[in-house]
């Protein structure tokens, strides 16, 4: 992953910092940075949005593609997630360079959907055994600035919001040949419930404290961090711990908790983003990449 | 009390060129034509291309005599005597460091040219070559001087003065080189109640004021003591500010950072990187210097 290498100065004022719940940025403990959420940033895809937190950028694209239903649920549609780690975000990168932290991000995403009660997957069902529709979640990190997994996480969510899936018919003859009917009207589309989809919280332990939200200079402060995902009515669906580091029992505790009450705050802030951009509707600028 | 502020981009603004002393810059984006006329000489910045001289890249013209350049407004750091820079080691090597300067090539410190521990007419011997790392290792920070650019474009730094050294305690902010205001000092002691070393390559160091200024060991100590609360605000927020000043495309000087630190006073220390409030504090810093200009 990106990193910066810090002196040893710089490290202890960072540490010294977080245990006065001041940070270098004027933040505390529990505050994330300033982020901006845009959806439908991209028109060839179902749903598109994109995250700005602080430095880090990330722009994720929800296509729907009608496939066959997994063997094992044949009444349910599927997601599939590919996170691509752009070299435009850093160097390291170029090549096959951001392949592992890609898998690693992608490997955390189908975690944190594989709970049942996270997205209505009967609803993505046309035909059991036969056609569903899957969801390829791509994701792209544009810049790397310290606290990927939350931002990607957030961004994920609101794509999936502004997912429009069109809907289908099937139609069947006298002989039982089926056929698959488009509706005329491209307005006329289902929507997910998003309700449920959990968003991760990342506690960086630095010191004696924990921070969430951490810069790029904080993580390299941290040995450990807690990655935890938690849904809008913060139950905790999904915990990982990153980091060489280890943590205390107890500590683990406190960052649950911690990250428990901020991940509620998370979803209800990014909730009133989505339903005050969709309420804007088509009246609202677009900003997209210009801004 | 967890905090989370989320909001929708807002498109940027169309900046009113506000009416600088000494007219209006000249302004210019990749592929503007400067000029048609042949007789001017090509500078930094420009190509010519049908017989007219087009820029390459976007900022203002300047213009020496006879030669044309454009002055970029995000740039690599080019080195020139005498400029005071703050750097990272990234490399140690034989009898010498090397030192990231946000140059297009890695800048080298000379094991000759920096003052070791134990004054200035020492010998340097084979011991201290294999001590370098005591004295500096990857990571750390110093602020420098530039001696010398070789041919290529690389920098060549001294540290032989007591001014320079090891960086201890503080906070280090990456800018654009154009954006600092080149001066008589780039170190300064604001009255704010923290200290700023403006380096000419964009980094920019804040840290607490020192309190005895006599630094018997060549800057070679660092003080690991922690920082009180009431400094770290003031550093917090003058970092703050210039990020504010940054983002607005501000010059960084002592003066807009004072001015813009005391803009900021109202508000807390974690909003002032709100857009609405950076726009208000740097609007603010704006009318001030202004007023200054007379």
């Amino acid at each position: 992953m990106a990193s910066v290498v810090l002196s040893e100065a710089e490290k202890l004022y960072i540490v010294h910092g977080v245990q006065e719940d001041l940070r270098v940025d004027g933040r505390g403990c529990e505050d994330y940075r300033c982020a901006e959420v845009e959806t439908d940033v991209v028109s060839n895809t179902s749903g598109s949005a994109r995250v700005k937190l602080g430095h880090t950028d990330i722009l994720v694209g929800v296509k729907a593609e009608m496939g066959t239903p997994k063997l094992e649920k044949p009444d349910e549609g599927y997601l599939e997630f590919f996170v691509d780690c752009s070299a435009n975000a850093t160097p390291e990168f170029e090549g096959r360079g951001g392949e592992e932290l890609g898998t690693e991000i992608a490997n955390t995403l189908y975690r944190i959907f594989s709970s049942e009660s996270c997205v209505d997957l009967k609803s993505l069902c046309i035909n059991p055994r036969e056609h569903c529709w899957v969801l390829y979640v791509d994701v792209l990190l544009l810049e790397c600035g310290g606290n990927l997994f939350d931002a990607i996480s957030i961004a994920v969510k609101a794509a999936l919001f502004n997912t429009r899936i069109p809907k289908v018919r099937v139609l069947e003859d006298e002989e039982g040949s089926k056929e698959i009917e488009l509706s005329d009207d491209p307005y006329d589309c289902i929507r997910l419930n998003v309700d449920e989809v959990p968003c991760i919280v990342t506690l960086s332990k630095i010191g004696y404290r924990h921070v969430v939200d951490a810069t790029l200079q904080e993580e390299a402060c941290s040995l450990a961090s807690l990655l935890i995902s938690v849904t809008s009515k913060g139950a905790l669906t999904c915990m990982k711990k990153v980091g060489k580091g280890s943590l205390d029992p107890e500590s683990i505790f406190e960052m649950m908790e911690t990250g428990k009450r901020v991940g509620k705050s998370l979803h209800t802030s990014l909730q009133k983003i989505l339903d005050e951009e969709e309420s804007l509707g088509t009246t609202r600028q677009k900003v997209g990449f210009l801004g | 009390m967890a905090a989370m502020a989320m909001r929708l981009p807002v498109a940027r603004k169309p900046v009113r060129q506000s009416a600088a002393p000494g007219g209006e810059k000249h302004l210019v984006a990749p592929g503007d034509i400067i000029t048609t006329d042949t007789g001017y000489m090509r500078g930094h910045g420009t190509y010519v291309g049908e017989e007219k001289l087009i820029a390459s890249v976007a900022g203002a013209v300047e213009r020496v005599n006879k030669l044309v350049y454009v002055k970029a407004l995000k740039t690599r750091y080019n080195g020139e005597v005498g400029d005071i820079v703050v750097g990272r080691i990234t490399e140690v090597q034989q009898k010498r460091w090397k030192v990231e300067t946000n140059s297009r090539l890695d800048s080298v410190l000379l094991l000759s040219s920096m003052n070791l521990p134990g004054g200035e007419l020492r010998r340097r011997s084979a011991e201290d070559e294999l001590a370098m790392r005591d004295y500096l290792q990857e990571g750390d920070l110093i602020s420098a001087e530039v001696q010398s650019v070789f041919s290529d474009g690389a920098v060549s730094l001294h540290t032989r003065s007591l001014k320079y050294g090891k960086l201890g305690q503080g906070v280090l902010v990456q800018v654009s080189p154009s954006l600092v205001k080149r001066q008589k000092t780039h170190f300064h002691d604001l009255p704010c109640g923290a200290s700023v070393i403006l380096g000419n390559n964009g980094f920019i160091w804040i840290y607490p004021t020192p309190e005895q200024k006599d630094e018997e060991a060549g800057g070679f100590t660092t003080n690991l003591e922690p920082v009180p609360l009431s400094d770290r605000e003031v550093i917090s927020r003058l970092r703050n500010c210039i990020v504010a000043l940054v983002t607005q495309k501000m010059m960084l000087f002592d003066t807009s950072i004072l001015y813009c630190y005391e803009a900021s006073l109202p508000h807390q220390i974690k909003d002032i990187l709100k857009p609405e409030v950076m726009e208000e504090i740097v609007l603010e810093t704006r009318q001030r210097l202004l007023d200054l200009e007379g």
